[in-house]
């Protein structure tokens, strides 16, 4: 069962949407008080991310996301959901999840249009199983203002040019996101979500 | 490399998709969520719906049809017509519109920008801007200003202007549509384009006038658009949107 975390944000219903149309089964998690079994947890997102912050934190949902990527559940977050991932964003000067080290920078340079808006593509750099049987440069939709700049750079799955390079997908085994959009990414947005839902395992604990 | 779009509009009356003759005598052209879907495989980087239903009575009507744009698109669509509040921009993007689009009601009161972006986001934020050229007294273009309601007013504010504040303020993105172009075939109005494209910061979707393969591919190359607006060229099926795609990636420029 896949966990897709519903706290309000704009896309939930759009990769709710492409879950289902994948075929995978799946739950709406509202709070933190859910204690249904689950194998995998999408954090969607759109909007700003101090504001997401606060709803996911009335929602008790910082804890419940803490508590499940401690037990090993792969975690997957789209857009703001992969920002929140990192430790701080500069947007509204938000306390992300801390799941991965490093910060979310705007894009500062005065030659760029911002938000990147568009379709861009993707490098996969490290064989990443999200980028499986993809091509090693896939166009994706992108939406945004801010992006992920990892403090370790294995930490980077994907690379995006614009003005500079930057990380368009970040994570481990466990913990991984994506800027873009795969829900709105036609075939190559649905492959991916795909690789997640088959590929992504439960960490082994030895404890 | 960030990708030029080609981005189909489908005008919608009730809940179907229409298309309009010299913007009267709508004739149904087809299912607005299979138009969609059709458009979708065949390349559409986006698609942008403008809900021309004026009756407020048919308001369940419209989140139905956007409900099933939703279920059949996989790419991002943009919904435009009569959104007035914030309440208009939570509905829609509910209904599974990825961006809202508004036009009119932020020239009354441009702080609806500010309020939705803070909200929702800029990125779902889109700026509808109808322009028509003011001339001098030689015949040339002075400047532009914008109208509202469907074109049909005057609000005597400058082009540029409006565009650059509506970007300060929360618009993440401004389709341009030039009144005086659109429906004549005979291209986008690439001095306004390019006048936009270079002295807004945030993306211009061209609108307005395309009705060759070269209107297109000009629009990118002269007048530095981010993505250009087509809706008779291909629904009429005089090209499809490969065929423009194709066009515009022999022009060396870069499509996805």
């Amino acid at each position: 069962m896949i966990g897709i975390l519903d706290y309000g944000a704009g896309n939930m219903h759009s990769v709710e949407k492409a879950i289902k149309k994948l075929g995978y089964p799946y739950v709406r998690i509202e709070d933190g008080t859910y204690t249904g079994e689950i194998e995998q947890l999408i954090l969607p997102g759109v909007g700003h991310a101090e504001q997401a912050m606060k709803q996911l934190e009335e929602r008790g949902l910082v804890s419940y996301i803490k508590r499940k990527v401690e037990e090993g559940i792969p975690l997957l977050g789209i857009c703001l959901g992969m920002q929140l991932l990192l430790e701080t964003s500069e947007e509204g000067d938000a306390q992300g999840l801390g799941l991965l080290k490093g910060t979310v920078p705007y894009f500062a340079d005065p030659d760029l249009k911002v938000p990147h808006m568009g379709w861009n593509d993707v490098e996969d750099v490290k064989g990443h199983f999200l980028l499986k049987d993809l091509p090693k440069q896939t166009d994706f939709y992108f939406v945004h203002s801010y992006y992920a700049a990892p403090k370790d750079t294995d930490d980077i799955i994907g690379l995006t040019a614009y003005g500079t390079p930057f990380a368009s997908a970040i994570g481990n085994d466990y913990v991984m996101g994506v800027q873009f959009h795969p829900e709105k990414s036609g075939e190559a947005g649905m492959k991916l979500l795909d690789n997640f839902c088959r590929y992504a395992k439960k960490k082994v604990t030895t404890c | 490399m960030l990708k030029k779009r080609i981005v189909p509009a489908i005008d919608v009356l009730d809940d179907k998709a229409v298309k309009y003759v010299q913007f009267r005598n709508p004739t149904i052209i087809g299912d607005p969520a299979e138009l969609g879907r059709k458009y979708a495989e065949d390349g559409a980087d986006e698609l942008i719906y403008l809900d021309t239903t004026a009756s407020l009575k048919n308001q369940e009507v419209k989140y139905e049809w956007i409900r099933r744009v939703a279920e059949e698109v996989y790419i991002p669509f943009s919904v435009i017509g009569g959104v007035r509040t914030i309440e208009d921009f939570r509905l829609l993007l509910r209904a599974g519109a990825d961006k809202v689009g508004v036009n009119s009601a932020a020239v009354l009161r441009p702080e609806l920008l500010n309020e939705a972006a803070a909200i929702f986001g800029k990125q779902c934020v889109v700026l509808g801007l109808d322009a028509m050229p003011i001339l001098s007294e030689d015949g040339s273009i002075e400047r532009w200003e914008v109208y509202t309601h469907s074109g049909h007013e005057n609000s005597g504010r400058d082009v540029l202007e409006w565009a650059q504040e509506a970007a300060y303020r929360g618009a993440g993105e401004i389709i341009c549509t030039s009144i005086h172009k659109d429906g004549m075939k005979t291209g986008y109005d690439l001095e306004l384009i390019k006048l936009l494209s270079e002295n807004v910061s945030i993306p211009i979707i061209a609108s307005g006038g395309a009705g060759e393969l070269h209107h297109i591919s000009e629009v990118f190359t002269e007048a530095k658009a981010d993505a250009a607006l087509v809706a008779s060229m291909i629904h009429y099926g005089h090209y499809t949107i490969q065929e423009i795609k194709q066009h515009v990636k022999e022009h060396g420029i870069p499509m996805r």
